[in-house]
């Protein structure tokens, strides 16, 4: 960062900056976005990011519906959410800057595709007259660029045509925005070879268009406009920028290792989940095996005869997958096997807003089947937290012999942050015995096996096919505990819904206790699940800042919950329970605890701002 | 693999009490299956039955293997599931034609396409026995039950026609009065390699008794059953006086003496899947002569050996997954 260092006397230092790239579907704001993400993680920027993007593959060109944004909050100190409102946006057509331009903060730096600014665009987006000329954006700071006319400029003299090079424009804003906020060229430029590798005329369009954007910001003055922003100080060691699908995948792969057991996923594709069956397919070297299903029902069946066999069966969906898997969960807890569920969830109901977030999906998580059928439900609340969280549930899972739920949700699937990599030997140590050995004897005094007698885990044997001399029938239909015999007796199936009601609130003896943050002395206590740690922690830390005495806890076991979560709930005179629902964990609380929790909702599919949240705590205490 | 060790019909037989009406079908599929077992060299430990819901979904509780009654319908894709993870278990399907055609149709006619390692038991009795007798898939149009008092009006399902429709590479059918052809035609499902569909006509005494008596009453076997047998005529009548000829139309009877021996269609298993398909289709009603036996058994990629054939080629590219590798195999950076 010579280059940086050398300029310091003209670039301006700040704690952080946040950025929204905004364009249209086709424009490659996604990737634009994701790049300016990973040059800052190597630069070592802490950062947060918010991808956002239309349902619709290609949305009709030009038009508000067709708006992507990728929004990518970096600073030199650790933060927990991509950010409040953005400080700049990067407009590549009318239909963004219509769409974005009440999201960001008032006097931000405005970048404008000028090119894209004609009659038939602004028509599209519904602009009467030209908003670059009308006034709209008077305050704000405006950067002009013919992004398309440069850009195919410099590629005509490469020899790309004018209709591939246009498909280069988002380097050239990619160019410009990274002079602008000083970011370093060499990892974009190194993507960009391996990424295109062997189509060298792509390779060489892209280049110029990102170098063409580098010099428009020196050759049009704008080094007023330069900003820095220093690596954080974050605790030593190798950081990697990963989202939240990535990690759960991967903690899937380390769980796997740890136990011993091969993974097998069983999956249907769906938004925003299918990124973890994607990832999943691509590591069969470790003995993952991944099934496309024909649907959701056979996704969780599969993963489920997996289970039985001894693999540590998955499954992964979104909330409508979770209502079409019902009755398989509910065998799976009749079975006592381990499976592992993981709904990343999005806004309901039905098709709802399969690309936006939202975390309503607790209550089904909870009680979505028939019958008493109580699941585990663990939930991460950061994407790198995917990874730990993975791992906990396979815990859970394969100690307990049940079905875990992981309620993820769209924000944390796609959003990403720099992780500290876990040293594999630092991992939790995960252990599974299979049952070898008779454990009953019949009428006539023989040595049989019962798939029900249980441990003192109150789980049961895990005998899988194969095993000499254990042969044994399994099924839905209620059995008497022990044998396993079927048994329809009015005492047996009520001592059976008890005991797997109590067997499921046992695995709280092996969660350890809430922490509580902030101020414990506090009247307020700020409770969280889910992906709403990042702007509860924000918030929190800007209430403290600002000294109000507000308390934290974030719960990442829903069911059970920690132990000691009555004891810290009862210290407190206000719990307030921001939630991406209409309040279900709060109603959880009340009916557990006859706590008065009061919600604070957001159900938009979009995640809170720590902003938000500050304003709407402090009108909740007030 | 452990030696497999002789066994009877008795070690295959679990301590449970069967529970089906006195007098039904399933009793002897049950023996069939039972006397078959210990002649096909498996051992019962690594034998597994799966079964979704219904009548014949009692199945696996009665066999002295691993067993497990499922959920309706779902029975296909946990075996999906089990024989992918599992290659080395010898697993079976049993259902009748509600669970495997109805409410499980989805599963069944995709774990036939894609070849999974199953044999598949469809038993077939034209009705709904365990929810007391509504219609069922493959019950005939008009027909009087509790839910269609008017007569229904579902055109059925031909389950011949839909396996060898859903690409299945071994489709078959026997019934449930004749046990020496039941073992006959399970052997042979149960030896071929990938998903194996055997529809088994099963009489229901209780809601829809003789459904298949004019096919299967030994007295009319030879005029009404039409055994197919790889690289023979295919022949039938008392003696031996009818046959089936392939034309542009499809599959006809004809009396042999009409056409000539050498018209008649010799039964080819490994063939072209249209002349399988016009055997499906010849019999239009449960009182015309009906087709036995092998209608096609053709060879094509088992799923889960594929499937693990990835994986190990996975590992023979790259080695074995290294856990460290993977978390450092996105760009990263030091802090200090």
């Amino acid at each position: 960062m010579t280059d940086t260092a050398d300029r310091t006397d003209e670039i301006r230092e700040v704690e952080r900056i946040i950025i929204r790239f905004a364009g249209d579907s086709g424009d490659g704001m996604q990737l634009t976005g994701d790049r300016f993400t990973s040059a800052s993680a190597l630069f070592g920027n802490d950062l947060a990011t918010l991808p956002e993007f239309p349902a619709e593959i290609r949305a009709p060109a030009g038009t508000l519906a067709g708006v992507s944004a990728f929004q990518v909050h970096i600073s030199d100190h650790d933060i927990t959410t991509p950010g409040d409102a953005p400080n700049v946006l990067v407009a590549m057509n009318p239909a963004a800057l219509k769409a974005e331009l009440d999201t960001i903060e008032p006097g931000a730096t405005v970048i404008i595709n000028t090119d894209a600014f004609e009659d038939r665009n602004l028509a599209k987006a519904g602009y009467d007259a030209n908003p670059l000329e009308d006034g709209t954006l008077d305050g704000y700071t405006k950067i002009e660029a013919p992004m398309t006319s440069l850009t195919k400029e410099v590629c005509k003299d490469i020899g790309v045509k004018p209709r591939d090079a246009e498909r280069s424009k988002n380097f050239f804003a990619l160019g410009l925005v990274s002079w602008l906020y000083s970011r370093p060229e060499e990892p974009t430029m190194i993507w960009i070879r391996e990424k295109f590798k062997g189509r060298d005329l792509v390779i060489a369009a892209n280049e110029a268009a990102y170098r063409a954007g580098n010099a428009f910001g020196e050759t049009a003055e704008l080094s007023a406009s330069r900003l820095a922003v220093r690596p954080a100080k974050l605790p030593g060691g190798t950081y990697t920028n990963i989202n939240g699908n990535t990690a759960l995948s991967w903690g899937l792969i380390a769980a796997s290792q740890q136990v011993g057991l091969p993974l097998f996923l069983g999956s249907y594709p769906i938004t925003p989940a299918s990124d973890i069956l994607h990832e999943l397919s691509k590591h069969k070297k470790f003995g993952v095996r991944t099934f496309q299903a024909e649907d959701e029902i056979a996704a969780v069946g599969s993963a489920l005869g997996a289970s039985y066999g001894g693999h540590i069966g998955i499954t992964t969906t979104s909330g409508p997958g979770i209502a079409l898997k019902g009755e398989t969960l509910g065998l799976a807890v009749s079975l006592e096997l381990p499976l592992i569920v993981i709904d990343i969830q999005r806004g309901g109901p039905s098709t709802g807003l399969p690309t936006k977030t939202e975390a309503a999906d607790l209550m089904m998580a909870m009680y979505g089947r028939h019958g008493e059928a109580p699941m585990p439900i663990v939930a991460p609340s950061s994407p790198s937290d995917c990874f730990d969280v993975a791992i906990e549930a396979v815990r859970i899972a394969v100690q307990y012999r049940t079905p875990v739920m992981i309620l993820s949700d769209g924000y944390l699937a796609n959003g990403t942050e720099p992780w500290r990599l876990p040293s594999v030997d630092d991992l939790p140590g995960l252990s599974v015995e299979f049952a070898s050995q008779t454990n009953g004897v019949d009428d006539e005094g023989r040595e049989v096996f019962w798939p029900y007698v249980r441990n003192d885990d109150m789980a049961r044997p895990w005998a899988i096919p194969g095993t000499d001399g254990l042969m044994h029938r399994i099924g839905g239909i209620e059995k008497q505990d022990g044998t396993g015999n079927i048994n329809y007796a009015p005492d047996n199936h009520e001592f059976m819904v008890r005991l797997r009601d109590e067997r499921i609130r046992k695995i709280a003896e092996t969660i350890p206790p809430l922490e509580i943050k902030g101020d414990a002395d506090a009247d307020t206590l700020i409770l969280g699940w889910g992906s709403t740690w990042g702007a509860i922690t924000s918030a929190v830390g800007r209430m403290r800042a600002a000294g109000d005495k507000v308390a934290q806890v974030h719960l990442t076991h829903l069911h059970p919950f920690a132990p000691n979560l009555g004891e810290i709930l009862g210290q407190f005179e206000n719990v307030i329970v921001p939630e991406m629902n209409l309040g279900q964990l709060t109603n959880l609380l009340r009916a557990e605890f006859l706590v008065d929790a009061q919600v604070i909702s957001k159900v938009s599919g979009q995640p809170f701002t720590a902003g938000e949240l500050v304003a709407r705590i402090q009108e909740a205490t007030r | 693999m452990t030696a497999v060790p002789l066994t009877t019909k008795k070690d295959w037989t679990s301590d449970q009490e069967v529970r089906w009406c006195p007098g039904c079908g399933d009793y002897s599929i049950l023996t069939a299956v039972q006397l078959l077992m210990p002649e096909i060299e498996r051992r019962r430990e690594d034998t597994v039955f799966i079964s979704g819901i219904g009548c014949a979904a009692r199945f696996p509780y009665y066999m002295n293997t691993y067993g497990m009654h499922s959920i309706h319908g779902r029975s296909p894709a946990i075996a999906t599931g089990l024989a992918m993870a599992r290659p080395d278990l010898d697993v079976w399907v049993v259902g009748g034609d509600g669970d495997m055609l109805s409410i499980g149709g989805n599963h069944l006619i995709h774990a036939l396409r894609r070849n999974v390692n199953l044999t598949i038991l469809l038993f077939n009795n034209q009705i709904y026995g365990l929810t007391k007798g509504q219609y069922s898939p493959t019950s005939e149009v008009g027909k009087v039950t509790k839910s269609t008092p008017m007569g229904s009006l579902d055109y059925p399902f031909n389950p011949i026609s839909l396996a060898l429709g859903a690409e299945a590479t071994f489709v078959a059918r026997t019934h449930d009065m004749d046990r020496g052809h039941m073992q006959e035609v399970f052997r042979r499902a149960h030896a071929h390699k990938g998903a194996a569909l055997v529809e088994v006509y099963q009489n229901c005494n209780v809601f829809n008794d003789g459904a298949f008596g004019a096919l299967t009453k030994r007295d009319s076997r030879d005029a009404m059953l039409i055994d197919l047998k790889h690289g023979e005529p295919v022949r039938f009548g008392v003696e031996q006086e009818r046959g089936v000829i392939i034309t542009d139309n499809g599959a006809e009877i004809v009396n042999v003496a009409d056409v000539g021996e050498d018209k008649i269609h010799v039964h080819d298993e490994n063939a072209d899947r249209g002349v399988a398909f016009a055997l499906s289709r010849l019999a239009k009603d449960r009182v015309s002569p009906t087709p036995m036996g092998v209608f096609s058994a053709i060879d094509r990629q088992e799923y889960g050996d594929a499937a693990s054939a990835q994986l190990a080629a996975a590992q023979e590219a790259n080695g074995p997954g290294d856990l460290n590798a993977l978390l450092h195999s996105l760009p990263t950076w030091d802090v200090s």
